[in-house]
Formats: C-alpha cells, structure tokens, sequence
C-alpha cells in the first residue's frame, strides 16, 4: 500500500515536472507556435499506447500457453491502458491539426491507422464484456489479442501504401529536432511511461481482486 | 498428410450441406445485389465515375456479406452439438478450420464472380477483358475474409450479441484486405488493365499471417 502511494507520488511529480518542462523549458517552435506544445503530450501518448498494446499482445500469447489467469488480467489491464492512452492521441492531433492543417482530421496515413488500432482494441474490450465464463473469456480474448496485434503491422502497412501526408518522425533522425525539445520529448516519454506502468499495475490489482471475490462468492454458494 | 484428408471430407459435407440448401449463397447474392441497386440511388454514376468508386461500393458490399455469411459457420454446430464430435473425428483441430475456410472462401468466391457480371451489366465497365486476373485477385481476398472470418465466427458462436458481434470484430480487422483488394480491383478496371502486385503482395501477406495464426492457435477456440 506504502510503496504504491509512492510510485503514484512519484509518477504525479515527474508528470508535474514534465507539464512545466512542456510549456516553459521547451522554447516555442518557429512556424507552428504555441500550439506544437501538445506534441511533447501527442506523440509519447502514441508510443507509449503502442507499447501497452505490445505488453497485451505478451500477455495474450503466455496465457495461451501456460493457462494462468495472471496473464490474462495482464493483457486486459494494459489493452485498456492503451486505449486511454490511444484516445489521448486521436483527442490530441485535431486539437494540433486544427490551426496547423486548416482541418480537424485528414486521411493520412498515421491518422487512420492509429484509429482503426483504436477500433481493434475497442472491439477487444467489448468482445470481454460478452463471454461470462472467465476461462472462455480469457481464452477467446486472448487469441482475438493475438490476431488484432498481429493486424497491426499490416494495417500501417496497407494504409501508409494507401497514402501519407503526415509531418514524418523527428524525434530518431539526427537532425530536424532543437536539443531542449528533443530532451522534453524524452522526459515526456518516460514519465508517460512510468504512468503507463501504474495504471496496468494499478489495473492488474483490480482485476486480481475480482477474481478473489468470484472464488469466495463460489465457495459461499457451495457451502 | 492425414489433416488435409480429414480437411476435404469436412469440406465435401460443408459444400454438400450448402448446395441442398442454397441458404447461404442465395441469401449473400441477394444482400450484394440490393447494394449494388442502392448504390445507384445515392450517386447516380456516369461510367467513369462507377470505374473509381465501383472497386470500393464492391469490396464493402463483399465485406458485409462476408460477416453475415461466416455467422452460422460455428453456430450450426454448436446449436446441433456437433462440434465436440468432429474435434474427436478429426486429427488434428485445424482441419475443421481448414474445412470451414475453403468452403466460405468458395461460398464467397462464386457470389463475388456472380455480383461481379452483375455490376458490369449495371454500371457499363467492361469486366470480361480482366474477368480471370479479376477472379485471382478476388480468391486472394475472399481468402483472407474466410481465414479471419471463420476464426471470428468460433468466438461469436461462443458469445452473447454474436450478430452484432461478429462484424465489429470483422470489419475493423479486414482493413488490410479492403484497401489492397479495392485498389487492384480499380487498376484492372482502368484502360491499362494492371495487375498491381503491390497490393498482391499485402494480400498474399495477410493471408500468410492469419493463416499460420489460424493453425498455430485456432485449437484453443475448440477447447471446451
């Protein structure tokens, strides 16, 4: 209980350092002004959404082999934690699109892939409310996880071929990026990561503790 | 060498079970064709624009009659308890996927070809030129639709809402069929007739995949 209220401390500071850094450490950008601010929000929320969805996709695959329930609330927790962190995404870019594009929203390539992964994962999330046996569930979901991870290469695939009009990645390339920004991006990051951290933790707790109440409402209805 | 034994004869009792009944492929001909007819309402296309937009209307009317076609594939033989007899009889699970796959893909195929002389005739594109690099590029994606579509259709027999279910977990994941079928669909309906093996190639790679998914994990939709 201590050491989780100070991870969430923890993760509260680094956020608050982060939002401070964000607006008044990183200098303005030249052409887009104030409004590419929301990039240091943007543009992690999608990494690290990416990175839940992979940490489901693992979660999905050990279960299928090993049959333990932990892993199943492993991929259930961090589907969800991806898909907040993905809505923050698709809230975020016509937000910075708006006055950068003239328009809300554009069928460019890392537009629609990002929504149809969103679309995949709320599928996922759906299809669990439907099964109430939670051994069919964790089983069906699982292999739906896998075949919706599996989807998502080829839906970047398919979509970027289709067409792209997005601004192409800075952040890896050597040059295109101001070093402060470069550095607020990565602190961005990483505290984005480490909520992502919490809040799976967080989740895989609560999940823990429905299945304890399920097993001693059982072991009440048996005796 | 036993799977695909095991495989042809469940296939020979899907294809015989269907053309008694003509449930499926009249049905799913039917839906086609009221789209095709709908479509003309709400756009009124002159040729040209029906050989831009037509590939599209098509592989979405494809789409849609896919996820109301795959639906009894499983639910049949769950509500006639069949399934745990054919796991026993089988050697190998994958062969009651394998089985069910090639008939849908075949269910599809015919109806896709049928709607396709359909659409020509309505709209005034020349089809019979292309017709066979046409019926290769709709096997390549009615085979993606049947593999993900019979998989999808062992959870939503399992599920409740598995109408509704079905396409929502269909749809979304068959984007990487759509968009390639529906642009090599439209470079074959232009005046220089390509055949675009870009979009092949992601065709032939999302059936790869999902096939091998399909055979590496499908056993576990089967457990009961």
């Amino acid at each position: 209980m201590i050491k989780t209220g100070l991870y969430t401390f923890l993760v509260c500071a680094l956020m608050s350092v982060t939002a401070y850094a964000s607006f008044y450490i990183a200098p303005t950008e030249a052409t887009m002004g104030l409004v590419q601010r929301i990039f240091y929000l943007h543009a992690p929320s999608g990494m690290v959404s990416l990175t839940a969805f992979l940490v489901s996709f693992i979660g999905s695959i050990a279960y299928l082999l090993t049959k333990k329930s932990k892993w199943d609330w492993l991929a259930v927790s961090s589907a969800e934690v991806g898909v907040a962190f993905c809505t923050v995404v698709l809230l975020t870019g016509p937000i910075w699109a708006h006055p950068a594009w003239g328009v809300w929203w554009a069928w460019d390539a890392r537009l629609t892939s990002t929504l149809v992964l969103w679309l995949l994962y709320v599928a996922y999330l759906i299809l669990r409310t439907m099964i109430e046996d939670p051994d069919r569930r964790a089983q069906i979901s699982a292999f739906f996880g896998v075949f919706t991870f599996l989807d998502v290469p080829l839906v970047y695939g398919s979509i970027w071929w289709w067409r792209t009009q997005h601004p192409q990645p800075v952040v890896f390339t050597s040059a295109g990026l101001d070093p402060t920004m470069r550095k607020v991006f990565y602190l961005s990051w990483l505290s984005l990561s480490c909520l992502m951290a919490l809040l799976i933790r967080q989740r895989y707790e609560l999940e823990a503790s429905r299945e304890e109440l399920r097993s001693l409402e059982q072991e009440l209805e048996g005796n | 060498m036993r799977l695909f034994s095991n495989a042809a004869v469940l296939l020979q009792k899907e294809l015989q079970a269907e053309f008694r009944s003509h449930e499926l492929l009249t049905t799913a001909s039917v839906f086609i064709l009221i789209v095709i007819v709908l479509f003309s309402f709400t756009f009124d296309p002159t040729s040209a624009e029906s050989r831009q937009f037509g590939p599209g209307l098509l592989w979405l009317a494809f789409l849609f009659s896919a996820s109301l076609m795959m639906q009894p594939s499983f639910l049949k033989e769950r509500t006639n308890d069949t399934l745990s007899a054919l796991r026993l009889a089988v050697c190998d699970p994958f062969a009651i996927f394998l089985a069910k796959l090639c008939a849908n893909s075949i269910f599809l195929l015919i109806t896709q070809l049928l709607l396709l002389l359909v659409f020509g005739v309505f709209y005034n594109v020349a089809v019979l030129s292309v017709f066979p690099q046409l019926a290769f590029v709709f096997f390549l994606g009615s085979l993606g639709i049947s593999t993900t579509g019979t998989a999808l259709s062992a959870i939503s027999s399992q599920a409740r809402m598995r109408e509704v279910l079905l396409p929502l977990l269909l749809l979304p994941l068959l984007v990487p069929v759509l968009i390639p079928s529906a642009e090599a669909t439209k470079a074959l309906f232009e005046a220089e007739h390509k055949l675009r093996w870009d979009w092949l190639g992601m065709l032939i790679a999302f059936d790869v995949v999902f096939l091998t998914a399909l055979w590496l994990f499908g056993e576990y939709l089967l457990e009961e």
